[in-house]
């Protein structure tokens, strides 16, 4: 393998994590949900998916755990937000203080112990491609999973029945509603599939992207995550292309703090947080664009008239 | 088995009153549950959690130096969020104002006269406003998402602090360690009585909690913040300008949170360090929410969450549980009181069986 293939594995191993979760995120936002509790999903599905890869031996085993942990954090958020209509923002705030408190609480004992990496799998003949053909098809898979979501979801939400309702739930959740859409039942779904996404994005880091257990390991990414799905304009196509973005800026800061190029690691380390700074920025210029892509009921709560 | 809401004719004065009680009360219920689950027995944790600090005198002061931060930057947050406008970066804007705050007693250590606390504090506020106006500055004028800008601030903030504290404010003789020097007497915030370490930045926040509670209950200003925050159009319609809100609340909440950055570094911390926050800004958020709002409110809910990190350093004291425990409990506390306050608003109804007239939910 040489530099640029190594360098271009480095770069989808940083991009993967952020585009489970924010693909995850795009499908809740189109529901019309917003749930910024994306960060504290994902340190949870870090955390767990690390312990359980330690207590059974299994890294498989402990990616499963992972998605399972932030779904079921999700569903607290369901909860809350859906059921008894808290507000939506400090509900996402309070998910993800909860996430980092407990699971600096679980990873404690956890701290310092050499992790288990998720094997790769190999797709014969397809891996043996030159160039594309290691870098594309012989990954972890979590790295295939974030690929088939892009897919799956880009044709769930604008090729069929129950994507064009989630879609029109979070344009409109009274109309939806008064042609017999199950509202709150919808976004129960949507918001559990992203929290299986973010905490299928938080074991990713914990067991193939630096396989070992730090105190709030996420560094923010779930919130880059929820930058990314602005950014994206809320379209899978468009996020596939922020998050690999952004993994270039992550790792083109990493090499440069390993160049010394003279510019202090401080600096470079905030260049993630501003470059998504600028991006929103860039995106919000376009005001009209943004505009007819936000779903409109975002943030919005829905109590059923009966 | 369902839930199903109905909206109340008008909120419910009792469950304004008894919803922070309730919550707390569930918070306590969680505590035990997690003790018996670590194998610790759950009175003595609860009590060396909740009680021990403040039997003792100088833990009390300990208190009131927790409280101040948490209560500034609530009573300035309290505002935005009544007004609609998340800032969720406080920790950045406090740490800014400690930054600025201190350029006097760091960079001009040899200026010593009575001039320079008073600058640092107004220093540090302009700084925190500043610093605030990013994310007002990018909402008002582009629309740009306030919550993520603020946020991702707080990461730069963090680590602007680092570099300058390891870098050029660096204590020359300090060996080396990662901190500025020891500000000298006349830039120390001095203490409220002479006999405890508690420092006049408790005094500051309860001035300002005083101050905005009038404001909003008494004044013009007040009604706008509301009206504004319940609907921008009927504020517009009033003559009211949401634009200009944006900024009166971020940079009130960020000249709050500035003052709170240098009164920690001033009078608790005596010198900058590469961290000098343990999350005050993140923890006031859900001080405003347990405080509802309300600036008196704050000042209550500003010491609870102070006595929860007292708390969670005795029990690792003397019940050896990781402080951890206190992040959990922060995160149940403000998890309990969303969910409570639904009670305010709506009657909960319990419904057995799924079948229901067609409109199930």
């Amino acid at each position: 393998m040489d530099m640029t293939q190594a360098i271009i594995l480095t770069i989808m191993t940083a991009a993967t994590p952020l585009l489970l979760a924010a693909i995850g995120e795009l499908v809740v936002e189109r529901s019309g949900v917003l749930n910024l509790g994306v960060e504290g999903m994902m340190v949870m599905g870090a955390v767990t998916a690390f312990a359980v890869a330690q207590l059974t031996g299994s890294a498989g085993l402990g990616a499963i755990a992972g998605l399972l942990a932030g779904m079921v954090f999700s569903v607290l958020f369901g909860f809350l937000t859906l059921t008894l209509v808290a507000n939506q923002v400090a509900t996402g705030l309070a998910l993800t203080i909860l996430g980092l408190g407990l699971s600096g609480m679980i990873g404690e004992s956890f701290i310092g112990l050499p992790g288990l990496k998720l094997a790769t799998i190999e797709i014969p003949l397809l891996s043996d491609i030159p160039f594309f053909g290691r870098l594309l098809f012989d990954q972890d898979p979590i790295f295939y999973t974030s690929i088939v979501a892009v897919v799956g979801v880009n044709w769930f939400l604008f090729k069929s029945r129950a994507g064009l309702r989630l879609r029109a739930i979070g344009d409109s959740h009274s109309s939806a509603h008064a042609l017999g859409v199950k509202v709150v039942r919808a976004r129960y779904l949507a918001v559990m599939f992203g929290g299986a996404c973010a905490g299928l994005a938080g074991a990713h880091l914990s067991i193939v992207y630096t396989p070992q257990w730090v105190e709030n390991m996420t560094a923010g990414r779930g919130w880059i995550a929820l930058a990314l799905v602005v950014f994206a304009s809320w379209r899978p196509s468009r996020a596939l292309a922020g998050a690999y973005l952004f993994g270039a800026v992550s790792i083109g800061q990493l090499h440069a703090q390993a160049l010394g190029l003279g510019i202090s690691s401080q600096f470079l380390s905030a260049l993630p947080y501003l470059a998504t700074i600028a991006v929103l920025v860039i995106i919000s210029l376009n005001r009209r664009m943004t505009l007819i892509n936000t779903p409109a009921s975002l943030g919005k709560s829905f109590v059923p008239e009966r | 088995m369902r839930i199903e809401l109905k909206k109340r004719d008008s909120l419910s004065s009792l469950f304004s009153i008894l919803s922070p009680f309730i919550a707390l009360g569930l918070t306590l219920i969680a505590g035990v549950i997690l003790f018996l689950f670590l194998g610790k027995d759950p009175v003595k944790a609860l009590y060396s959690f909740f009680i021990e600090p403040l039997t003792e005198v100088w833990s009390l002061h300990e208190l009131a130096i927790k409280a101040a931060p948490l209560i500034l930057i609530a009573v300035g947050l309290s505002v935005c969020y009544r007004s609609n406008n998340w800032n969720i970066g406080a920790e950045g804007q406090f740490i800014i104002g400690a930054l600025v705050g201190s350029v006097l007693p760091v960079v001009f250590h040899g200026w010593e006269s009575p001039l320079v606390l008073p600058l640092m504090l107004i220093f540090a506020m302009i700084g925190g406003a500043a610093y605030a106006a990013i994310p007002a500055f990018l909402k008002a004028r582009l629309n740009t998402n306030e919550i993520l800008t603020s946020l991702m601030l707080v990461y730069v903030a963090q680590l602007l602090l680092d570099w300058t504290v390891r870098g050029p404010w660096r204590n020359p003789e300090g060996f080396n360690f990662p901190e500025t020097r020891n500000f000298g007497d006349y830039a120390v915030l001095p203490r409220i009585i002479e006999t405890g370490k508690a420092h006049w930045g408790f005094g500051f926040a309860l001035i300002a909690a005083l101050v905005l509670w009038f404001v909003m209950r008494r004044t013009l200003k007040g009604f706008e913040i509301t009206v504004l925050g319940q609907s921008a159009r009927a504020g517009r319609f009033a003559g009211f300008s949401d634009k200009k809100m944006v900024y009166f609340a971020f940079l009130l909440s960020g000249a709050l949170a500035g003052l709170a950055g240098i009164s920690e570094v001033s009078g608790a911390i005596g010198q900058l360090r590469p961290v000098i926050s343990p999350g005050y800004g993140f923890t006031a958020i859900i001080v405003a929410f347990l405080g509802r709002l309300n600036p008196l409110g704050i000042v209550a809910a500003g010491l609870i969450l102070a006595l929860t990190y007292l708390g969670g350093e005795a029990a690792q004291i003397s019940i050896g549980i990781t402080d951890k425990v206190t992040r959990l409990f922060q995160g149940l506390l403000l998890f309990f009181v969303l969910g409570c306050d639904t009670l305010i608003h709506y009657r909960i109804r319990l419904v057995l069986g799924t079948a229901h007239k067609g409109s199930a939910a």
